[in-house]
């Protein structure tokens, strides 16, 4: 994939500024206690893996790419959080999020967790041009921080977040380090997501029935003897 | 061609099933759609006995040796679990009061499933691969929590959650191989095809191939139920009805097997093939250990054979790592008879659950006395997947003992300690089920449900005595093409 030498000037430092950003929103997300501000998080990871979808889009003069960006606009940053807060508002689910961690501790572990992704995909790096150096670590680093958000959160909710976030982090690692993923697999990966995404709501509304909470608490009957 | 129609066979099915399945008329349906399936199925097979391996639609889709079996367990499977189906949902419509449209949803999904698993095996393409497989898990979410209870809703969310973070590692794996390819294939769309890949596995870089791998390993690996990402698979399996129980053992478990197996050809040919055999053996001891140590306090029999899924999925996965071309044909020998077996025992174990109305071990007694047909099912579909002759398991497990000797000789006592302590889990529970008299007032089950059980079990005896030559000759070339 060629990116011409203006490109390269103005492209690649704003793509990074993306990659950064995406990271910040990701680190917000961990010390977020409102599920409503949550959700808002969400949307703005969805805007600026359309941004850089869109950029890299540009800077490859790849037209499939333009899709794929339309398409992350209008599923991530305003399709699945639109839901996700009408969902919020119809289910009545109470405003915060109970962290089984408290916050502090959670973004000392998120930390650790950056740090590891940068040492793992560090041989990987190594071996890539200029261009995309570092993406990889990024994406794998906001990857392993939705991970532990969804570890440490008990709502069923903000647990979907943490999901939804990680799905963004290797969305990003596939426009971003890749420069694309093939455009089938690319629909059929949101295929899938969108998929997930209605019979979670499904699921939801399975749950409040049964159980008229959304708290995962209600989630842990199963004993072995 | 027959690739698209065998796609196709199954594919119609979907949304002909989410409009008229309910009733009889959607079970014969599915059965209907599933024999249509089985039979495009045998042509495929017919044709690759003639042509070999092949291509078609500019590479996208692909079926070779490895393929090709699987496929056609995967056909059988599906039919004969469709035929179940159909005297077990009756009772079970009954008995949860299920609405006309959620049995229509049972139908729809479970096609759903069959078409995404099949389309895992057939396609090139590692992305539409890992599409596949996430499509499976999404469609036996809602199977899994089919009875609303509070059990199954527990089940359904587990498995969504940890097989959808262990896929999404996956989908990291399969784009860093991307990454990896497009090095030596450039950017585009042939740079995921397995065929491709494989051509020029040898220049991959082996930094990035060795952590795609390690990726795709715990991704995949979720699915395959191996230790310690196998929370999800006992409980989705006993809350769910039984069929799902059955596929979700005998096709899914399978097919992510097969994922991992295509990864790890490739990355043989960037890292030479002490790397990935040594994860898979390690993880598939650990597997076999942990699940053989666990079925022994277990009271509810379908966590039982839950857990004796994770078992035999660890012993394939090992048995793969050894590497030696004899342990990768005891190993898909291993995979087939297992899911053909495991099948016929869910099968079974449900008709046996729905006379008894619990699946606790200890309130299943005197099945013999109750109903001899369905007793003599359990009995010999346990007995089967316990390895004793003349099961196909019996010769797998004895070939993949004989090949640890013979390679790492040292493994082999952990390797009986596992099978020895599985057998101990099982056997005495299976004598309490079958043999004694049974509780009065138990009510007897239609005959219909158990056929298959028996034709899979004679299936399974083929395998065991006198493999037919073309898949010999089938299985012996997967088993090159894995050695690599």
């Amino acid at each position: 994939m060629t990116i011409t030498a203006q490109g390269l000037t103005w492209g690649i430092p704003l793509l990074r500024l993306l990659a950064a950003l995406l990271l910040l929103l990701t680190f917000a997300m961990l010390a977020q206690r409102r599920l409503l501000t949550l959700i808002h998080l969400l949307a703005w990871q969805g805007m600026v893996l359309a941004a850089g979808t869109a950029l890299v889009a540009l800077l490859t003069g790849q037209s499939e790419l333009w899709f794929s960006a339309a398409l992350t606009l209008t599923l991530k940053a305003i399709l699945i959080p639109t839901v996700l807060h009408r969902l919020l508002r119809r289910l009545q689910v109470r405003g915060d999020v109970e962290a089984v961690l408290n916050i502090p501790l959670t973004l000392l572990a998120g930390i650790a967790l950056v740090i590891f992704a940068f040492f793992l995909a560090a041989p990987i790096t190594a071996l890539t041009g200029t261009v995309t150096r570092g993406m990889v670590g990024i994406a794998l680093a906001a990857v392993l921080l939705a991970f532990l958000m969804m570890i440490t959160r008990r709502k069923a909710i903000s647990q979907v977040v943490g999901f939804l976030a990680i799905d963004n982090g290797l969305f990003f690692a596939a426009t971003s380090a890749t420069l694309g993923m093939p455009m089938v697999v690319e629909l059929g990966v949101a295929l899938d997501a969108l998929i997930g995404f209605v019979i979670l709501g499904i699921f939801f509304f399975q749950m409040r029935e049964t159980f008229d909470s959304m708290d995962l608490q209600h989630l842990e009957q199963i004993r072995e003897e | 061609m027959l690739i698209l129609l065998v796609l196709a066979c199954a594919a119609i099915g979907i949304p002909l099933l989410a409009l008229w399945g309910d009733g009889r008329r959607g079970a014969a349906l599915f059965i209907g759609f599933n024999t249509l399936t089985l039979l495009a199925i045998l042509a495929l097979a017919v044709q690759v006995l003639r042509d070999g391996a092949f291509t078609t639609d500019g590479g996208q889709f692909m079926v070779d040796d490895l393929s090709i079996v699987l496929v056609l367990v995967d056909g059988v499977v599906a039919l004969s679990t469709a035929w179940f189906s159909r005297s077990y949902m009756a009772q079970e419509i009954v008995h949860w009061s299920l609405s006309r449209r959620r049995v229509r949803l049972y139908h729809a999904m479970f096609q759903t499933f069959l078409t995404t698993m099949l389309l895992a095996l057939l396609t090139n393409n590692m992305g539409i691969l890992w599409v596949a497989m996430e499509g499976a898990t999404l469609s036996t979410v809602l199977l899994v929590s089919l009875f609303r209870t509070a059990e199954g809703l527990e089940a359904a969310w587990k498995y969504f959650i940890l097989c959808g973070v262990g896929l999404a590692m996956a989908l990291f794996g399969t784009i860093l191989l991307y990454f990896a390819a497009q090095k030596v294939l450039g950017h585009g769309a042939d740079a995921l095809l397995w065929t491709r890949l494989e051509a020029v596995r040898r220049q991959l870089q082996p930094q990035v191939m060795a952590i795609a791998f390690i990726f795709m390993l715990v991704g995949y690996g979720t699915k395959i139920g191996l230790s310690p990402l196998n929370n999800w698979l006992p409980d989705a399996h006993a809350s769910g009805p039984s069929s799902v129980s059955a596929v979700l053992s005998g096709l899914l478990l399978n097919v992510a097997l097969y994922a991992v197996l295509r990864a790890k050809v490739l990355v043989d040919g960037a890292l030479g093939p002490n790397f990935a055999g040594r994860l898979l053996m390690g993880f598939g001891l650990l597997s076999l250990l942990v699940a053989a140590f666990s079925m022994l306090r277990q009271r509810d029999v379908k966590r039982l054979f839950a857990y004796s899924s994770i078992e035999h999925m660890g012993l394939a996965t090992f048995a793969f790592g050894i590497g030696a071309p004899l342990a990768s044909f005891a190993g898909l020998l291993h995979m087939i008879s297992h899911s053909l077996t495991k099948s016929s025992v869910f099968f079974s174990v449900g008709h046996a659950v729905q006379s008894f109305g619990s699946r606790e071990i200890q309130r299943i007694r005197g099945l013999l006395e109750l109903s001899p047909l369905l007793g003599w099912a359990l009995m010999l579909a346990v007995l089967f997947i316990l390895g004793m002759p003349p099961s196909g398991l019996f010769l797998s497990e004895f070939l993949i003992v004989a090949s640890t000797l013979q390679v790492q000789p040292w493994l082999t006592p952990l390797l009986l300690l596992g099978l020895g302590v599985a057998f101990a889990g099982i056997f005495p529970r299976l004598q309490g089920m079958v043999f004694g008299s049974a509780p009065e007032g138990i009510a007897r089950q239609p005959v219909s449900g158990i056929i298959p059980i028996f034709i899979q079990l004679a299936l399974v005896i083929v395998l065991g005595t006198f493999i037919p030559w073309m898949l010999v000759q089938w299985m012996q070339h997967a088993a090159l093409l894995l050695h690599g």
